[in-house]
This record gives C-alpha cells, structure tokens and sequence, in this order.
C-alpha cells in the first residue's frame, strides 16, 4: 500500500511541477465556458434552461479532449521510464509491475479528474448563474463529470498499453495519436459510411447500435444523452439511444478501463528494460 | 563461513539464435568485491539483469541471498546502480531519492544519504539541472537505502571525475565493510585493480577468468617489464643484459616473475652504467587482454 502510495504521490508531484495540472485545467475551464457562452442560444427555442445545454454542448466538447488529455498523460508512462534508463532500477524494487501501474493510473485519474470537475464545474456555475438550472440539470452536470472521468481512465489504460508495447517514446506518441484518431474520429465516420450504405437495412437496425457503444468515446455519448431527456432533446441523437438497452452504455464504459488496464498489465509484465 | 550471498551457477542465455551468456559460473561472498570485466557485448549487463530478475535465465540457476531472482525477497536484497541512469527531470534529489526509499520499505535518512555522496547542496533543485556526475551519484545514494545484501554497479565510474571517483570507491568499501557483497561491471580496469578482492572477465558469454589479481597474473605468465637507463651508451647495455634499446638512453627487459630478482641483481652489478631502473609488474590492462583475446579451448 505505502509503495503504491509512493508512485501515486510522486506521479502527482511531476504533473503538478511540470505544469501539466494548471494547463489542462485551464484548457477545459477556457473551453468550457466558450461552449457554454457559444450555445446559449437555443435556450428558449427548446424550453430548457441554460445548464441543460451547456452540459450537452460539454458533452461534445469531452468526447474529443477527455481522450486526447488522457493519452497525452498516459503515453510516456512506461516508455519514457525505459528511455532514460529508470525502468530497470524501478523494477529492481520490491513493488510489483501492477502496483506501480495502479500508482500512475491512480496519480493520473485524479489529476484528470480535477482538471474535469474545475473545468465543466465552473462553466456548469456560470450557467446556472446566468441562465438558470434545476435538479435535472445539475444532475446531468453531475454525471458528464463522472462519465468524462471513466472515458479518460479508458484511454490512460490504453496509453499504457501502447507505451509497454512501443520501443520508444517517439513511437508511443505516434500511436497514441493514431488511436485518439481511430477511437474519436474514423470510427464514427465508418459507421455513418456503412449506414448510409445499409440504407435502413438489418445492419442499422440491429447490429449498428451495438458496434457503436462498443466504442467507449460512442458509450459516453450515448450515456450522457439516454440518461437525460432534455440533453437529448438539446443534441438530437436519440436514435440510436433508444434502440439499446439502458445498461449498454454504462457497461461498456465502466468495462473498458477494467480490460485496458489488464491488458497493459500482461504487456508491461513482458517488457525487459 | 556461511553460503555465498550470490550465487550464479551454469548460468546461460539465448537470444534468439545467439547465446549470450554460457555456463557462467560466479560466487560473491558477503563482503567481498568482484570486478566483472568484458568487452562490449561481452555478456556483463545481461548477466545483472538475470540476477535482478529482469530478464529470464535459458539455463542454470542464481540465488541471491538464498532467494530467486526476480522474487519479493531478491528485490529487497538487491541494490542496483544502472550504467549511465537517469531521472524524471521535473522531480527533486530528494523527492526522487524520497520515492526509492518508500518503494524499499525500509526506514531512511534521505537527506543524510544525499549527503554522503555530495549532493547536499542540490538535494532541492531538479535533476534536470543536474549534471551527469551529479545523477551518477543520485543513483549510487539509492544504492546505500535500506543496508542491501547484494550491490550490483553496472559501470559505476562511467561520467565521473576522478575525484568522484574515489569517493565511489570509497562508498564501495563502506558496503563491502557493512558485509554487503559488491559486484563491479567495468571498463575503468586500473581502478578495480586497487579496489576488488577478485576479478572476473566474460569474454562473448563466458567466463575465461576468475581469481585474485596476482593469481591471474602467475596463471597468465605475463612478463614483467623492467626499464633500464643507461649511462653511457644504451647499445652496450642492451647487449649485456640481453633486453631491446627502445630510445636513445634506455633499455627494455621483459622477464618472467621467476627472473626478477635475478636479473635485478646483474642491473645492480653493472654499478655505474646504469642511471636508473624502472619496475611494471603486469597491469590489469595486460591481463584483460591477455584473458579477452585468448582463444577458449
């Protein structure tokens, strides 16, 4: 316990020196409230108040930065320490390869997690502030922080992955860049291809609802709006929100850090410093 | 006498089709100092990563301190200095220093340790600033946590100025003295001469040597080189002691450790001919190359 403390303390103590904890936090409160100012809007169009909507353009907003910022923490964790030569003195200590991956996840969820609560949290304020909100809202508001969370531990676990499995830092980030892509963007523009190709076939009936919350980045999507009404009434996705079961999304979301973190577990456990 | 704290026994391993290490054999007595010589690729490096349980062994066993490799009971025995290491640049001396103490378990004086190896005066300031003497000396601090069993220094003295040099063997003999057995990977070869109780030097995978230095040397029969100045002319010399002009006023004898005190008794006999006599026993630089480069039955 006191070793896994140790790693998570001092991995804590780098982000917070090396300025990554006030930068990310400032990216996410900068964004945030120009999101939240940008789609006031439609407010009395649709009859929600402002947080509503707020909280729906913020959804979009984490889809693409919770991945980004989490594979921009995770990717150096194990390559980096093999390049300056650390990782075999790390490894000659008696803590074991998991503990001090579940150190640096640790150090680096929380890091992420406070950089979300103060970011959407702040433009979450000013919204009701200014526009108003009520208990549906602020729960909404609750649950896009919670979710973001759990979409940035999936992509820190598959950061670590990629960063047991690359030769070098170099090649860590290159494939840490091209999973962000593949995840966020062509994943998404795939399945639109095959569902216009499909025409409204059994493809898109059955099967594509289940490929696409299969994806975390889609998973969070689908949870933030199948969970509130007004928010998907504000985004106007609720297709394929409906064609799944409630416990879908939420599923595949918690499930995804659970398995990437196995996985970088076996890889990292093969890597010889 | 107790069991060796280390012991490598038929240790081997293959890369693929390549066999890095084959059959080596190596005991290390608590207390006691034990150079590892070799070339580059020699085998030194990998063979302190199967000891540290980094890499698995193809063949053989190793126990350290009666425990696998690679196990709880190992690590914590284990002290380990990297060849060149290096540290996350954002942290502190302490803070990282701080961590290894935390991961070993053991209560410590972090900022005494700091101390012992010079770096009082940066213990707060980044490791990005330091230099690489200064990160050599971080690493050797964390070697001194927590009284380890076994020390293994991959290149210690690699980036060090000579003064830092001698307080590394300085910190060397403190551990060997506590009866923590020190195994050195080195290039530096006259300064392990001085300072280990025994050598050994891997040559492609295997062991070709293992004694104490004058051991080595008789084994070898290496000449000893005694340099003569004449007086007068150098060429009459030469002709009477049967050695080689190699300058204008000097005169080289090679003899075996057997002739020494006989030829230095004809040297002293020529009485005025000769100015000056100098001794050089073999050196480890002799001897490594003797052992690195002799074809292995």
């Amino acid at each position: 316990m006191t070793r896994f403390l140790a790693i998570a303390s001092t991995e804590l103590a780098i982000l917070r020196r090396n300025r990554w904890l006030v930068m990310v936090t400032l990216i996410m409160v900068l964004f945030a409230l120009a999101l939240t100012f940008a789609g006031s809007a439609p407010t009395g169009t649709l009859g929600v108040d402002m947080l509503t909507v707020s909280v729906a353009s913020m959804t979009t907003l984490s889809v693409y930065l919770a991945p980004l910022l989490a594979l921009m923490i995770s990717f150096d964790a194990i390559a980096g320490e093999a390049e300056r030569g650390s990782l075999g003195l790390l490894l000659s200590y008696p803590a074991g390869r998991g503990e001090i991956l579940m150190g640096k996840f640790a150090a680096h969820l929380s890091a992420l997690g406070f950089a979300m609560a103060i970011g959407f949290g702040s433009a979450g304020a000013v919204a009701a502030w200014f526009g108003g909100a009520g208990a549906e809202s602020l729960v909404a508001l609750g649950r896009l922080i919670g979710t973001s969370m759990l979409l940035g531990a999936a992509f820190l676990v598959l950061g670590y992955l990629l960063s047991a499995l690359a030769k070098s830092v170099t090649a860590a980030a290159g494939m840490a860049a091209g999973l962000w892509l593949v995840f966020v963007v062509l994943y998404d523009l795939g399945l639109l291809g095959a569902v216009v190709f499909d025409a409204g076939g059994t493809f898109t009936q059955k099967v594509f609802p289940w490929v696409m919350v299969a994806n975390p980045a889609d998973a969070f999507r689908l949870w933030n709006i199948a969970a509130s009404e007004s928010v998907a009434l504000t985004s106007g996705m609720t297709g394929a929100a409906q064609a799944l079961p409630a416990w879908a999304a939420p599923l595949s979301l918690m499930i995804w850090p659970v398995i990437g973190f196995a996985a970088a577990r076996f890889v990292f456990r093969r890597v010889e410093p | 006498m107790t069991e060796p704290t280390l012991t490598i026994e038929k240790a081997s391993k293959d890369r693929g089709k390549l066999r890095v290490l084959s059959d080596v054999d190596l005991t290390v007595a608590a207390g006691e100092r034990v150079a590892l010589l070799g070339h580059n690729g020699a085998g030194k490096s990998t063979l302190i990563k199967t000891v540290l349980g980094l890499t698995p062994l193809s063949g053989g066993a190793i126990r350290v301190g009666g425990a696998q490799p690679g196990s709880a009971a190992a690590r914590r025995a284990t002290a380990f200095l990297p060849e060149s290491v290096s540290f996350h640049p954002a942290l502190t001396g302490r803070e990282q220093l701080t961590l290894f103490a935390r991961l070993d378990g053991a209560a410590a004086d972090v900022a005494g340790l700091l101390d012992r190896v010079g770096l009082s005066e940066a213990m707060d300031r980044r490791i990005g600033t330091y230099s690489k003497g200064m990160r050599q000396r971080l690493g050797l601090a964390q070697v001194l946590l927590g009284r380890p069993v076994v020390a293994l220094l991959d290149e210690p003295t690699s980036g060090l100025d000579p003064v830092s040099r001698q307080d590394l063997y300085a910190i060397i003999d403190e551990l060997a003295a506590q009866g923590t057995a020190v195994l050195i990977a080195s290039h530096a070869l006259t300064e392990v001469e001085a300072r280990t109780d025994r050598i050994a030097i891997l040559r492609q995978g295997i062991k070709v040597a293992d004694d104490t230095l004058a051991n080595l040397s008789q084994a070898a029969g290496l000449p000893i080189r005694l340099r003569v100045r004449a007086s007068g002319d150098a060429d009459a010399l030469a002709q009477q002691t049967g050695g080689r002009r190699i300058n204008g006023a000097s005169v080289e004898i090679l003899c075996s450790p057997a002739q020494k005190m006989d030829a230095l008794r004809r040297i002293a006999a020529m009485g005025d001919a000769v100015a000056d006599v100098d001794m050089t026993p073999p050196r480890l630089e002799d001897l490594y190359r003797h052992y690195a480069k002799e074809t292995v039955q």
